[in-house]
């Protein structure tokens, strides 16, 4: 599967978001894989995809996220 | 979603009583909670500044950093970090409340001030949303304070064990702690009813995330309105309280309100320091004081800032008072704006000089491949 990877660890609000907006604006349909380290930003992030219609499903991994967002 | 925008009203409902709430059992009018205000007290309050109307160790402090870190601790989100653009969040921290204190308020008091009729608060709210606008170009382009790691245990813990000394500090009341016989310093709902309210509110903020930079930021930046939601929250029921409880001090008008003043242009840049070092750092006072009680050394450095700003600000005759604006004030609010101006431009050419860096050493890579 192809991802296009956001490193967003260690960003403060608002980064992670804009980060997210940038790729989304120009969904190509691959799955976006964005990493994050705060719940913030995975509420943030999952907020604003699911405001412009993509599906978020967040991992959660030692104290990381991962989510994973598609059409 | 609708159970998410129940809780942001919630919180911003309970925000706003007890705003009014703290002023019927003795704060200052109009200064219920206010951030930068109470900031500047617990400054003067430890002698760093000399003005005698403005000490006192303000238990709501204590009770938003302990709040939330009582909170993060619970849900598993007290995080020691750190190591994010120390200096320049000093720096945007020294300078939002300069503006603050120019304006009379955070952005926190500025809605509580239009909730009790204070005209001057629209000033002030356009000026923010001015500032917050210029933020938000500087963030398009790129803008960051990098990023934070992990820090000891120790550093984490240095914010909620600064809320503890000043509590205990306030019930010692040791000689060399100043507190106000007069002016705003001097009134001060009780003890345990600020600490209790500033407990439920920091436990509150730090499971909603509420932000009064936030709130105007999304909205511009992305169409989402959730934390505007909370801020209206604040707004409407600060309103009913202050009808309800403080009705004699209700009063709308530009003129003779209370610990405000009314010189526009002041009002309006003071604002918009404070909405693009909000933005810069990435929340307003309130959320910072959050942050740096889930572990956030990052927020802990801003809030240093803040009361280092404050006690610059009455040492150096920059606050504003009822009277009006101080020229120091103005020149000051004219350097700050200057100086966030400069810092969003400088890491902006600093990020794309090192993304040209990057792609650079990128092509070079392939070269040597071919």
């Amino acid at each position: 599967m192809e991802y296009n990877i956001i490193d967003a660890r260690g960003r403060s609000c608002p980064e992670p978001v804009i980060m997210t907006k940038q790729i989304l604006e120009n969904y190509n349909g691959e799955i976006v894989k964005v990493l994050v380290d705060t719940m913030v930003a995975v509420e943030n992030i999952k907020r604003y995809a699911g405001n412009q219609g993509f599906l978020v499903e967040v991992e959660e991994a030692e104290d990381e996220y991962a989510l994973k967002i598609r059409k | 979603m609708n159970t998410d925008k129940g809780k942001i009203i919630a919180t911003g409902g309970i925000i706003g009583l007890f705003g009014a709430l703290l002023v019927k059992f003795g704060n200052p009018v109009n200064m219920g909670v206010c951030v930068a205000c109470f900031f500047r007290d617990i400054a003067g309050g430890l002698g760093l500044h000399r003005a005698s109307v403005v000490q006192y160790l303000r238990p709501e402090i204590s009770g938003f950093i302990l709040g939330a870190f009582g909170m993060a601790k619970v849900k598993g989100e007290f995080k020691p970090r750190g190591g994010s653009s120390p200096l320049l969040r000093f720096i945007l921290g020294f300078f939002l409340m300069i503006g603050a204190l120019v304006f009379l308020g955070c952005p926190l008091r500025m809605i509580l001030r239009l909730a009790n009729g204070d005209l001057n608060a629209i000033t002030g709210i356009i000026g923010y949303t001015a500032g917050i606008w210029v933020g938000i170009q500087f963030l398009k382009r790129g803008f960051t304070l990098g990023k934070s790691t992990t820090n000891s245990t120790a550093a984490g813990y240095t914010m909620p064990i600064f809320a503890v000394a000043i509590l205990l500090l306030l019930v010692a009341a040791p000689t060399f702690i100043f507190f106000s016989e007069s002016g705003p310093g001097s009134m001060a709902a009780p003890v345990t009813l600020a600490l209790g309210a500033g407990l439920l509110i920091g436990a509150l903020l730090q499971r909603t995330r509420l932000c009064t930079a936030g709130g105007f930021r999304d909205a511009m930046l992305i169409k989402d309105y959730h934390y505007m939601i909370g801020l209206i929250g604040i707004f409407v029921f600060a309103l009913l309280g202050n009808v309800i409880f403080n009705f004699e001090t209700f009063k709308i008008g530009f003129e003779g309100q209370p610990i405000a003043h009314n010189d526009h242009l002041w009002n309006f840049l003071g604002m918009s320091l404070a909405g693009i070092t909000a933005v810069l750092l990435g929340g307003c006072p309130l959320r910072q004081t959050i942050l740096a009680g889930e572990g956030d050394g990052d927020a802990t450095i801003t809030i240093i800032g803040l009361m280092a700003g404050a006690a610059f600000a009455h040492n150096f005759g920059l606050a504003a008072s009822p009277a009006g604006v101080t020229t120091n004030g103005k020149v000051a609010v004219i350097i700050g704006i200057i100086v966030a101006l400069a810092i969003g431009l400088s890491v902006i050419a600093s990020v794309a000089k090192e993304k040209a860096a990057r792609l650079k050493k990128r092509e070079g890579g392939v070269e040597v491949g071919i």
